[in-house]
């Protein structure tokens, strides 16, 4: 974030016509040259008055409403927020929620900060830059995929009769493990956990390989030094340095998970039956297919509100993590 | 399996991918090495088998896949499944639909950003912190707790189902993002280059277009570029948005083919095949400026 101290040498001239530089009016300019400045947050202020300040209030009052998307919304008060807490599908979406937040957050973390170390700190010494980048841009390239395509993609190669999945395991003569995949409520989420895996990974890889080329090589030839092994060095030059990285990308891939969607709707649209089903297919469902849409809007706004507790973790996070890192520079 | 530290390459972060700076003299890779490499080497193959398996089945004919199976390489070039899926679902009208609508957010959305970022990073306008947690809060919150008011305004505005709908909404989002990145990099803008210009006597206006403007292109080409690929892949709103099939962008258009041709064996893999090809495009356009990207918005 932007730090907050204004500079003496700038609040000291004034903005527009500076033509005639008289000390007097350089100091009575500074809240005149402040004001001018609204103008350019204008269209911005506008476009976020219309497009979600407008629409959030009223997502809220119809979350208050019996609404059926025909009609004026009836007011019933918190009827809807009663009635989901006692509704399964909206539990059940949220425990999917758990199982993907490990799938896009802690599994992709944990195999990206091991990845990232192994080509930084062993391939990229041992076999030269070229070859590091060259497999990072191969673990990045599920990132730069529409969720869309990659779904369709999966779903062809999960496809119970001709899928490669199955037939693969066919011809090894382990026939009996294919299985229908994404058409099976007890495998479906994990079926769909290890696309999340399969896109999120790149990403984890590319921000710590980032975090590790600040990390100062001193530390290393330090441990060396100490005949530390790979591992060690691992544990205590690698995972303390990344932590800021590590923490951010938690938080940041969490809200994903929370957020997640098209894969859902791609692959499995909630099925079978309710096993994959999420909180935002959930509410999309309740808009666009049963005109629940004051229903619907209540779990939109519960989510909304989950994701702003982990959005505020993540800015407070990152405003210490900053203020201690100039505290640490002086 | 310890490392000499000593060969470590150094990475320079502001010019990633970094090229090998120096010859490094390389030590012994020994039998470690080379398992390690071939175990990450591995990893990075699984990684591609799905676009690999794509590309192999979208060009089979359906009587070799379901002799030979998906592994096997094709036994003739056969472009038909390509051809039904290009023509059976119009992909040129949606790829065209994708580019305008990739390429107005991406330039408005970066105009948006510039002007907002301008105020709040050089101008220090008074409540900036109070407005950046307000356009933090545009991108975090889910599109859910947004999308049925945005049908119903954009109905009443007789913008549902049209490409300026969508392109407004997405361009005033995804500038909510713009806005908090280009902030901080202006408010670290450097004073003396500001002083100078307004000394020279110049306005607010010439500030940004003449001064600021040029030494933070680097940052706003990434921001475009990231902006461009956001809105190519995006799926929620476009999906609910524009639902005539004219209107479709290239990722909807794929998404709605979900439960369809399931009979057909190659003809999800030349859909899909179809849509990784401009992904894999820009991915080889723009490699660099993605990299860079995902750290810049990663940490701080």
């Amino acid at each position: 974030m932007s730090s907050t101290d204004t500079a003496p040498s700038r609040t000291a001239s004034a903005g527009t016509a500076m033509r005639t530089t008289a000390p007097r009016r350089a100091r009575e300019g500074t809240s005149e040259r402040r004001a001018g400045y609204w103008w350019y947050v204008l269209p911005g202020a506008i476009g976020f008055l219309a497009v979600v300040a407008v629409p959030f209030g009223m997502n809220l009052w119809y979350s208050l409403t019996s609404f059926r998307g025909v009609g004026d919304p009836v007011f019933i008060g918190f009827d809807n927020y009663r009635r989901l807490l006692g509704d399964p599908l909206f539990w059940a979406s949220f425990r999917h929620s758990v199982a993907f937040i490990v799938a896009m957050a802690i599994l992709p973390t944990a195999i990206g900060v091991v990845v990232a170390a192994v080509l930084f700190n062993y391939i990229s010494p041992k076999f030269g830059t070229k070859v590091a980048s060259v497999l990072r841009a191969t673990y990045y390239l599920p990132q730069i995929l529409p969720i869309a395509v990659a779904g369709v993609l999966w779903k062809w190669m999960y496809q119970p009769q001709y899928g490669i999945i199955n037939t693969t395991l066919r011809d090894l003569g382990l026939g009996g493990l294919a299985q229908n995949w994404l058409g099976d409520s007890d495998l479906a989420v994990y079926a769909v956990m290890n696309v999340l895996v399969w896109l999120q990974v790149g990403y984890t890889v590319v921000v710590f390989m980032a975090g590790l080329s600040r990390v100062d090589p001193a530390l290393y030839e330090a441990a060396e030094l100490d005949g530390a092994t790979w591992l060690q060095q691992f544990r205590a030059i690698t995972l303390n340095q990344l932590r800021p990285e590590i923490a951010v990308v938690l938080i940041t891939t969490s809200v994903a998970a929370l957020k997640v969607f098209a894969p859902i709707f791609v692959l499995t649209r909630g099925g079978p039956g309710t096993s994959t089903i999420v909180p935002a297919y959930f509410s999309f469902a309740n808009f666009f297919t049963t005109n629940k849409v004051g229903y619907g809007a209540a779990v939109a706004s519960v989510l909304a509100l989950m994701i702003s507790v982990v959005a505020v973790a993540l800015l407070r996070y990152q405003t210490r993590n900053s203020e201690g890192f100039e505290d640490g520079r002086g | 399996m310890a490392v000499d530290s000593l060969e470590k390459a150094v990475v320079n972060p502001a010019t990633p991918p970094a090229p090998p700076a120096r010859r490094v003299k390389r030590r012994k890779r020994g039998v470690s090495g080379w398992l390690v490499l071939a175990l990450v080497a591995g990893v990075g193959l699984l990684m591609l088998f799905p676009f690999w398996i794509a590309v192999v089945n979208a060009f089979k004919p359906a009587p070799d896949y379901i002799a030979n199976g998906p592994v096997s390489l094709p036994t003739e070039l056969d472009f038909s499944a390509l051809v039904d899926f290009w023509g059976g679902v119009d992909f040129n009208r949606k790829l065209l639909n994708s580019v305008v609508i990739s390429g107005s957010v991406a330039v408005i959305a970066v105009a948006l950003s510039l002007l907002s970022a301008f105020a709040i990073g050089i101008g220090r306008i008074r409540g900036r912190v109070w407005i950046l947690a307000l356009f933090m809060l545009a991108f975090t919150i889910p599109q859910e707790a947004l999308v049925y008011p945005l049908f119903v305004l954009t109905r009443d505005l007789g913008l549902y189902d049209t490409t300026t709908g969508v392109v407004i909404i997405l361009s005033v989002l995804q500038s909510a993002f713009g806005t908090y990145m280009l902030s901080s990099v202006l408010g670290t803008f450097p004073p003396e280059v500001l002083e100078a210009a307004r000394l020279d006597g110049a306005t607010r206006f010439q500030v940004l277009r003449l001064v600021v403007l040029p030494l933070t292109r680097p940052t706003m080409a990434v921001l475009m570029t990231f902006f461009f690929i956001w809105t190519w892949n995006d799926f929620f709103l476009p999906l609910v948005l524009l639902p005539s099939a004219d209107n479709q962008t290239v990722s909807v258009a794929l998404g709605a083919l979900s439960g369809q041709y399931t009979s057909d064996p190659t003809a999800l893999a030349a859909a899909s095949l179809a849509g990784i090809l401009p992904a894999l495009l820009f991915f080889l356009l723009f490699q660099r400026t993605l990299m860079r990207g995902v750290n810049l918005g990663a940490v701080k």
